[in-house]
Formats: C-alpha cells, sequence, structure tokens
C-alpha cells in the first residue's frame, strides 16, 4: 500500500474488508472509524456535499423513518394485519380506524404499516443479491477478458433486448408468487446492470500504473482484483446501488399489482393498490393511502440516489 | 448505410431466437402444467384426458421437439390456439388487441416527446426560475413514481374531484386521454431532464453565442441553432422510451380497462397459456428491436457527423 495510487479511497481502511461489506458500512450516516476518520478522502468529501443538499437529506429522513416503521411494525401496528372484523367493512377513515378498513374489515393503517417491511425487504435485500452476483461476474469478465468477457457480453445483450419487468414477471409466474420468489427474479434480472458497470470500471482500472506497480511488487490475481482495483470501481457502483432499490421496490409493487408478487394476506403496497383501484369508484381510501405510501418512497430513494450520484461524483450529473 | 440496415436486421434473427429459447425455457423449466385446473380446489383430470390433451396439444413430445415445432409455425405466423381462450388461435387475439396497444402507445409517445421537449426547453430558458422548478418537479415525479400509482391519483383528480374524463374504456377519444396521460407521464420525464440538461449545455455553447452577437432574436436562437443540437442526444433515448411504454402499458391497460395486449398478457401468465406467452413476449420483443433500429437510423439521419 505504500505506492501512491490516484484515488486516495483505496487507503481506507476498506481493503481488509470484502467489497460488499464495504458497501454497507458507506450509508450516509456511517462513521469511518480508525485511520479514515482522520484523513479527508472520497467518502467524506461526499458525506459533506450529501449533507448540504437538503432535498436529499429530505429523502434520507423519510427513509429512515420507513427502516424503523418496517423494523417495529409488529409494535407500531394498532392491530395484527390479518384481522378482520366483518361487522366494519370498506369503512372510510375514523377515530378508530385512521385510514379506514378494507374489504374484510382488516385495519387499513395495520396493513400500511407491515407494507413498509416488505417494501423495505425487497428494497435491500434484493440489491445485496444483484451485488453479490453482477460485481464478481463483471470484476471477472473485465479482468480475465478474452472469450470469457465476450460470452458475457453477448449474454447481457440479449438480456437487454428483453424489456426487464417483462422478464420478471415471466419468471414470476414461473416460480409463483412469494417473497422467496420475488428475491430471486429481480437478483436473476438485475445483476445484469451492475455487472456491466463493474465490468467497464474493471476494464478502465486495470490498465492503470498502480496496478501494474501492485503486479510489479507480486500481488496475486485475487488481491489485485480485491484490494487495488475493487476499491476504485466502487463510486459507480454505489450509485447503481442507491438507484436500484427504488427500482426493486417498484418491481415488488408492479408484481403485487398484477398478482404474481407477495401471497395474501401478508400485506404490500402494490398489492393493496391492485385491490384496491378495483374499488376506487366507492371506496376510494383503499387504493389513494397505499398509493400515496409508493409515492412518497419512490420519491425519498429517487432523491436520496440524486444526492449519492451528485456527492460522489459531481462529473456525472 | 444500406449494407448496416442488412446487417442490423440480420441480428433481429438470433436475438429473437435468443429470446424465444429463454422464454421457452422458464415455462417449461418449472413444475406445474397447463393442464392442472386454473382454479384452486377444482377437480384435477383424469390421467387419460390429460394424455389425450398434451397430444393435441403437443405436449407430450420431448422438449427440444416442442420448441422446434413452435420456431417452425411461428415462422409462418402460427402461433397456435390459446390454451385459455380455447376457441381462439393467438394470431387472432393479437390480431384483434396489438392496434390497440399500438394506438395508446404510440399517442403515449408522441405526448411524452412533444410533451417533455416543451418542458425542457423551457426548463433550460428560463433555469433556476419558476418554468424550471415546475418542469423538474414534474419529470421526477413522472419518472420516480410508478404508472399504477398515478393513475390512481389521475383517476381520483381528474373523474372523481373534477369530472372531466372518464375512469375507463376505449371507445371514443375522450377514454383516450387518462390511459395516455398516465403512460406518458415517465417517458416525458425522461425526455425533459435530457433535453434540460442537453440544451443548457448547448445555450453556453459558442456558436449559440455567435447567433446572438450577429443580431439573431432569442426565439431564433432557441429554436434554429440550440434546439437543432440539443435534440440529437435525446434521440438515443427514444429506445429504452418504447420499452417504457411497452410495458408499462400492462398496468395502464389492467387499471383503464383498454382492450389491448398487455392485459392479455397478464392473464395468460397467471393462466399458464404457453402460446400465448410465447406469442405476446415474441411480439413484444420484435417491435422493440425493430424501434431501437429506426431509432439507430434516425440518429444518423439527424446528426451527419455519424457514418455507418
Amino acid at each position: 500500500m505504500a505506492l501512491s495510487t490516484p484515488a486516495s479511497g483505496i487507503k481506507l481502511g476498506g481493503g481488509r474488508r470484502p467489497p460488499q461489506e464495504r458497501l454497507r458500512g458507506q450509508g450516509p450516516r456511517s462513521n469511518e472509524s480508525g485511520e479514515a476518520a482522520r484523513s479527508s478522502n472520497l467518502w467524506r468529501d461526499g458525506l459533506r456535499r450529501l449533507r448540504k443538499n437538503r432535498l436529499a437529506m429530505a429523502g434520507g429522513v423519510v427513509i429512515l423513518l420507513l427502516c424503523l416503521v418496517a423494523v417495529f411494525a409488529d409494535v407500531l401496528a394498532p392491530l395484527p394485519y390479518t384481522k378482520t372484523n366483518f361487522g366494519r367493512l370498506n369503512e372510510a377513515p375514523s377515530r378508530e380506524f385512521p385510514l379506514g378498513t378494507d374489504q374484510v374489515g382488516r385495519d387499513l393503517l395495520s396493513r400500511m404499516i407491515y407494507g413498509a417491511r416488505v417494501s423495505m425487504l425487497v428494497g435491500l435485500g434484493a440489491q445485496i443479491i444483484v451485488v453479490l452476483i453482477g460485481v464478481p461476474i463483471g470484476a471477472l469478465s473485465g479482468y480475465l477478458g478474452g472469450r470469457a468477457d465476450i460470452c458475457l457480453t453477448r449474454f447481457i445483450d440479449v438480456m437487454y433486448a428483453f424489456p426487464r419487468l417483462l422478464f420478471v414477471i415471466l419468471v414470476m409466474s414461473a416460480l409463483g408468487a412469494g417473497l422467496t420468489n420475488i428475491f430471486i427474479a429481480i437478483g436473476l434480472t438485475g445483476w445484469v446492470g451492475i455487472a456491466r458497470q463493474t465490468r467497464a470500471q474493471v476494464l478502465a482500472i486495470k490498465e492503470k500504473e498502480f496496478v501494474d506497480g501492485a503486479r510489479a511488487l507480486g500481488a496475486g490475481f485475487g488481491r489485485l482484483l480485491t484490494r487495488h482495483i475493487l476499491p476504485n470501481a466502487l463510486t459507480p457502483i454505489v450509485v447503481s446501488v442507491t438507484f436500484g432499490i427504488p427500482e426493486a421496490i417498484f418491481t415488488e409493487a408492479a408484481l403485487s399489482f398484477i398478482g404474481v408478487g407477495i401471497n395474501p394476506p401478508t400485506p404490500s403496497w402494490g398489492q393493496m393498490v391492485g385491490e384496491g383501484q378495483q374499488y376506487i369508484r366507492s371506496y376510494w381510501h383503499l387504493c389513494v393511502f397505499p398509493s400515496i405510501a409508493i409515492a412518497v418512497t419512490m420519491l425519498s430513494f429517487t432523491f436520496f440516489g440524486d444526492g449519492v450520484r451528485d456527492a460522489l461524483d459531481p462529473k456525472l450529473k | 448505410m444500406f449494407q448496416y440496415i442488412v446487417a442490423r436486421a440480420l441480428w433481429l434473427v438470433p436475438t429473437l431466437l435468443a429470446m424465444a429459447l429463454v422464454t421457452f425455457l422458464v415455462m417449461h423449466a418449472t413444475p406445474g402444467s397447463p393442464l392442472d385446473p386454473v382454479a384452486e380446489g377444482a377437480n384435477p383430470l383424469s390421467p387419460e384426458a390429460q394424455k389425450n390433451l398434451a397430444e393435441i396439444y403437443g405436449l407430450d413430445k420431448p422438449l427440444p421437439e416442442q420448441f422446434a415445432i413452435f420456431l417452425g409455425k411461428a415462422a409462418r405466423g402460427d402461433f397456435g390456439t390459446s390454451f385459455v381462450y380455447k376457441t381462439r388461435t393467438v394470431a387472432e387475439i393479437l390480431r384483434e388487441t396489438f392496434p390497440v396497444s399500438l394506438l395508446l402507445g404510440a399517442l403515449a409517445l408522441a405526448l411524452a416527446v412533444v410533451g417533455g421537449l416543451a418542458l425542457g426547453i423551457l426548463a433550460a430558458v428560463y433555469q433556476n426560475r419558476m418554468w424550471d422548478y415546475v418542469s423538474v418537479s414534474l419529470a421526477t415525479v413522472g419518472v420516480a413514481v410508478p404508472n399504477f400509482v398515478l393513475a390512481v391519483f389521475l383517476i381520483i383528480l381528474f373523474s372523481f374531484v373534477v369530472p372531466l374524463f372518464p375512469t375507463g374504456g376505449w371507445n371514443s377519444p375522450r377514454d383516450w386521454v387518462l390511459p395516455t396521460v398516465t403512460l406518458a407521464l415517465a417517458p416525458m420525464g425522461i425526455i425533459a431532464r435530457f433535453t434540460r440538461a442537453s440544451m443548457l449545455e448547448v445555450i453556453r455553447a459558442d456558436f449559440t453565442l455567435t447567433a446572438r452577437a450577429k443580431g439573431l432574436g432569442e426565439r431564433a436562437v432557441i429554436f434554429k441553432h440550440a434546439l437543432k443540437n440539443a435534440f440529437i442526444p435525446v434521440v438515443t433515448l427514444l429506445g429504452p422510451m418504447f420499452a417504457a411504454v411497452g410495458t408499462g402499458s400492462f398496468f395502464v391497460e389492467s387499471i383503464f380497462r383498454v382492450p389491448g395486449m398487455g392485459r392479455f398478457f397478464v392473464l395468460s401468465m397467471t393462466g399458464r397459456d404457453y402460446p400465448m406467452i410465447m406469442a405476446v413476449i415474441l411480439t413484444y420483443g420484435a417491435f422493440l428491436a425493430v424501434m431501437n433500429l429506426v431509432v439507430d437510423l434516425l440518429y444518423g439521419a439527424l446528426d451527419p457527423r455519424i457514418r455507418y
């Protein structure tokens, strides 16, 4: 590590940890410990720029709140999400049921609260899978080149010709509805974009002098890739993950909307909109509240994602 | 140029083949069969009946053979009979529904391009003033919020609060408004963002300064000099736009009860209607690939610097 590298990011303590772990550690409010805290570096500069972006911070606060709601759903929800009450069907919002009740008399507020759990789980969980598949494949393909690389780029081209949502729906209808299958479907289709990003980055970085330097000092293949190349390729990967989260949330909502996503009775916002919009004329509250929830979540992630992108790489703007 | 078109057109064949193969494999690699009753808890068919049905639909043959038969027929435009709508062939259903989807898609795309360009230009010309904020917020909402959620808001606003348009149907041009707007908002937002960025760049360029310096009016500078150049990067977006409008139409069509292909696609998915699924996916795929080619050619026509 004595080499002077173009990106000082390589020095910060990230070396010993695998890239995925670093990714999660680089959230907006994480405090880098130890040696990293002292020096000014890419991530600290980015964090400072992000803090100044009010829209992004507002988005971040909403996301944080949603995560809290998701984690403490059991405590926050006034009623269990399966509790039916056939005496009180399709009631408009009232003091007793702040957001009203649904077709079988379940409390809408409670279902919305549990719905946050599904959205957050899919948004964050699916991205972990996408990163775990996409980054290694992209990195290897970019680093090794040759026939493997050609195969991968051809495959990526075909996957790009497929409208993504179409393919996810296809996979879901084959696997059947359910949370695990949503992870699989999003993972199967989502890694392509991130693999492409990683490949392009690795291709560019592997030609740099500091990589030659490390190789000359005797660094092996694995060490070169994980400690010298990938840490420097991280910025676009982080950005693409921040945008991947709302996309995964959207995908889950869309799947549940058409009925191939989350299995009832587990509530999901998309599923609630899908069921509620059939009664939009008589019971507007059934689909309006989950719609607002989806809209607010998506906008928060978009603002936050835009902020992260601008903070980490002002050039990308 | 001619050579380029031919080469690209030939590339369509392997792309579609790969798509057909992937779809075919995903459909057949999973448990469950279209011969099982669709409804839950219904009586299963007797083994003999299942066997007979499998023979009729060719499902008893080995998979590679099934695939080959499918390809042979599909090349002649024969996609077989729908498993769910047993009296109608897939080609019939498509012939009926595709034009509806095409009309909806074309309307939405036209609105997206015109609206997106207008918003983008306004935002760039009035940078950091009210029009800029209005246009950027509209673009952000359009891009970030899923179209079925937008549909709910639009129905509430324009069918209930201000009863201007019906909540669904596809009979008169008045029915077209809400589905078109819903479908157009996302691509419109993307186009507006790109137009704004590329206009801002062009407005600061030297040749725009020259145009101003020689005394041209603001209108001529913006429309004759800036817009022409700003438009080029926007054209590349049109390819992905087609995809967004295509997949978006599943949701929009089912919410607004538009009798298009998207609704049938969703129905065929849940009913394991193999012939229908294959046909719909391939139709979308072929359509998108052709449109991408058209966009590439358009790009070359607009920008004389590009040679094939």
